[in-house]
């Protein structure tokens, strides 16, 4: 049964996602990927799995693929199906998330306009040589995440970076941090912070009591917990979902 | 500095001074936490949720349906509707298994530990948590009592009130006059009356530009005043009036007969009258003896009153210290208490109490504001650390992020009450 519609809907889908063969503008896609994917995605020289995985050779890659990142069972089970990424499926895939896999863990509302998609794809393509067809661009070469503070110039000690989280202790303190963030992770007007990997999440938190990140409400929150305190919760966090 | 793990809980971890009560005699610990509000609602879940079916949790809450105050402000301005802010208690149950029982408790006695409920049931407790809000002050506002609610609603409890409100307010004639009778401190949500006069005027503005909003004030100021003052001006121009007690706005009597107002010898016609009394804590928390004056004095480190180290007083019946009566504040001190009664009762670790709070208000269309602060125990009380508030002249866009931002914790706080 549910091989039968797995197979129907991904006949609806290429169909629909017909106009992301025709490729857009690998320019202008870095600038969508810049505001829409970036804070969770690298891709690019040096890329590496953030809150999301690193994008390189996503277009032909099996769905689910790549090891060490925290997959929803949603997109694990259309990975064993055989789904791979194509630009058809990665195209219906960014256009509306939770349509595609209800269960996804990728925290973002989709992207309507198609024109963007299909830049968008574009760019992403010039990192993913096994498939179709190069384009010619010249896209940066390092990877292009933005989530940390680090290409800022911020950074930590290495010795705080290096506190073990007491998790137990996480859990008490992130109910604070419920009040407001989800602990599903959704969130409109109130950005998700689960599944964060713990070095980014800490640094976060330092960049915000070190008032380097604007905020009056985080800066207030991380101003007063101490560097044990920041490492439980990143810790704890980090488990969230698991 | 690499920590050691053992170093470091033995520095902050408090230290469990009191005897686990444990499965003394009668299986299973037992909480009961009465109401079903930002504190109750969240203590229930949190020991239920984290003792994992280690400790029997009841939850006595007479309504079926919580209508959030929260956000009930904005349901007046149209902004929300009234299922928006309707939440149930069916997760509670299902999710984390907590035992809720739709009854009012009436009394409580602390020598046998048994609260008693309206439908005659006695129910046993270890640790009792009251978090049963507000209730009104008799004879605070001279010609109002609970009788004249139907006339001159006080929608300080969402629901019904709020309902009746909104019915009022739109049924207003044209050029027609809409006193607020604003409460004396402390009262629940400082900044709640002014957020409501902001929310009265933009349906008015919209449906009936010509009216006015009078507001009859005891304070002297009033939360967030430069930012409510400064939106009302470019948002309403002239719309609204508040009188403050240099004018006599604590010289207020009403007659919900003739629906007029008298402050300090002058008499108004009003075609709405928005009665907010002076308030104190629900009734049941002074039935169960905690009380001194108005409110329950309680101890900072795990909101336990100070009459009776098992009952805990959480949310705006409290009289903790430095915190603003607020759904955020109730919820923040309700994981404290949470913490702390599950570590007396089942020996879990307890961690040092840490409170915060945050308030948005909303103005017009996309123009929020809002002010917060982080709060920690000492001796004496729950003392401020740290705080902001919005500022005024603000650009568009900030207000605009505030107000999603206030959208968010909304979302963020019921699930942390009823999922
Ligand atoms: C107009 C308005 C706007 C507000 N806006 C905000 C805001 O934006 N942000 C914010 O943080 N706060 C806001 N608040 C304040 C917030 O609603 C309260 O501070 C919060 O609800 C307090 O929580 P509580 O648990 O103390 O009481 P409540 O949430 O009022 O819960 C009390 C519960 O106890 C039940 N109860 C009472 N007596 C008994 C009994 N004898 N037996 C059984 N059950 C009983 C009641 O039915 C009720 O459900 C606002 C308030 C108002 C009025």
């Amino acid at each position: 049964m549910m091989r039968v519609l797995i197979a129907l809907w991904l006949a609806m889908v290429a169909m629909s996602a017909a106009g992301a063969e025709q490729l857009g503008d690998p320019k202008e896609g870095q600038r969508v990927f810049k505001s829409q994917c970036s804070s969770c995605h690298m891709v690019g020289e040096g890329s590496r799995n953030r809150i999301g995985p690193h994008l390189n050779g996503v277009v032909g890659r099996a769905v689910a693929s790549l090891d060490g990142v925290k997959y929803s069972k949603s997109l694990r089970r259309l990975g064993a199906e055989g789904l791979e990424w194509r630009l058809n499926t990665l195209d219906a895939y960014i256009a509306d998330p939770k349509v595609f896999a209800r269960g996804t863990r990728m925290n973002y509302r989709g992207l309507k306009n198609e024109e963007q998609r299909s830049d968008l794809l574009a760019y992403l393509q010039t990192y993913s040589a096994n498939t179709v067809k190069m384009v010619q661009t010249n896209a940066p070469q390092e990877g292009t995440a933005d989530v940390t503070m680090e290409e800022q110039g911020y950074s930590v000690a290495p010795d705080i970076l290096a506190i073990v989280g007491d998790v137990e202790y996480g859990a008490y303190l992130a109910s604070e941090c419920l009040t407001c963030h989800k602990m599903d992770g959704t969130g409109d007007g109130i950005p998700s912070i689960t599944n964060w990997p713990a070095d980014d999440f800490v640094l976060a938190m330092h960049a915000y009591k070190d008032k380097v990140r604007p905020h009056p409400v985080m800066q207030m929150m991380a101003g007063r917990l101490n560097d044990e305190e920041i490492a439980a919760l990143a810790a704890y966090f980090e488990t969230l979902g698991n | 500095m690499k920590l050691n793990r053992r170093i470091f809980l033995g520095a902050t971890a408090v230290s469990l001074a009191a005897p686990m009560v444990n499965a003394g005699g009668h299986g299973k610990p037992r909480v009961v936490v009465v109401g079903g509000g930002a504190g109750g609602a969240t203590a229930a879940r949190y020991i239920a949720k984290d003792s994992k079916g280690e400790i029997d949790v009841t939850l006595i809450e007479p309504s079926r349906t919580y209508y959030t105050c929260f956000f009930s402000n904005l349901y007046l301005g149209g902004f929300k509707t009234i299922d928006d802010i309707g939440h149930t208690y069916g997760n509670l149950a299902s999710n984390h298994g907590v035992n809720v029982v739709h009854d009012w408790a009436v009394g409580v006695d602390r020598g046998q530990k048994t609260v008693t409920l309206a439908g005659g049931a006695s129910v046993p407790y270890d640790k009792l948590i009251l978090s049963p809000g507000i209730d009104f002050v008799e004879g605070s506002v001279p010609g109002w009592d609970l009788s004249a609610q139907n006339a001159m609603p006080h929608a300080y409890k969402a629901g019904s009130q709020t309902e009746l409100l909104k019915a009022q307010i739109a049924a207003m004639p044209e050029g027609g006059t809409y006193v607020m009778v604003a409460p004396p401190n402390p009262y629940r949500c400082p900044p709640g009356p002014y957020e409501r006069v902001s929310m009265v005027a933009h349906q008015l503005k919209a449906n009936n530009p010509t009216a006015k909003i009078i507001i009859a004030d005891p304070k002297p100021k009033f939360s967030k005043q430069g930012l409510f003052e400064e939106g009302w001006q470019n948002h309403y121009g002239g719309m609204i009036e508040r009188i403050g007690p240099d004018f006599g706005g604590e010289n207020v009597t009403v007659d919900p007969g003739a629906m007029t107002v008298n402050i300090d010898g002058e008499v108004i016609q009003a075609d709405v009258c928005n009665v907010i009394p002076a308030m104190k804590a629900g009734r049941i928390a002074e039935l169960a003896g905690v009380t001194d004056g108005s409110w329950a004095p309680v101890n900072a480190i795990d909101m336990s009153t100070k009459a009776d180290p098992d009952v805990h007083v959480l949310g705006d019946a409290s009289q903790q210290g430095d915190m603003p009566k607020s759904g955020f504040s109730a919820n923040s001190q309700a994981k404290v208490c949470a913490n702390a009664v599950r570590g007396a009762l089942t020996g879990s670790r307890v961690f040092p109490a840490k409170f915060s709070n945050t308030c948005w208000s909303l103005i017009d269309t996309n123009d929020g504001v809002k002010v917060g602060a982080t709060y920690e125990a000492t001796d004496e009380k729950i003392a401020k650390i740290d705080g902001f508030v919005s500022q005024t002249g603000e650009d568009a866009a900030l207000r605009k992020a505030t107000y999603e931002e206030s959208e968010g914790w909304y979302s963020g706080i019921t699930a942390d009450m009823f999922s």
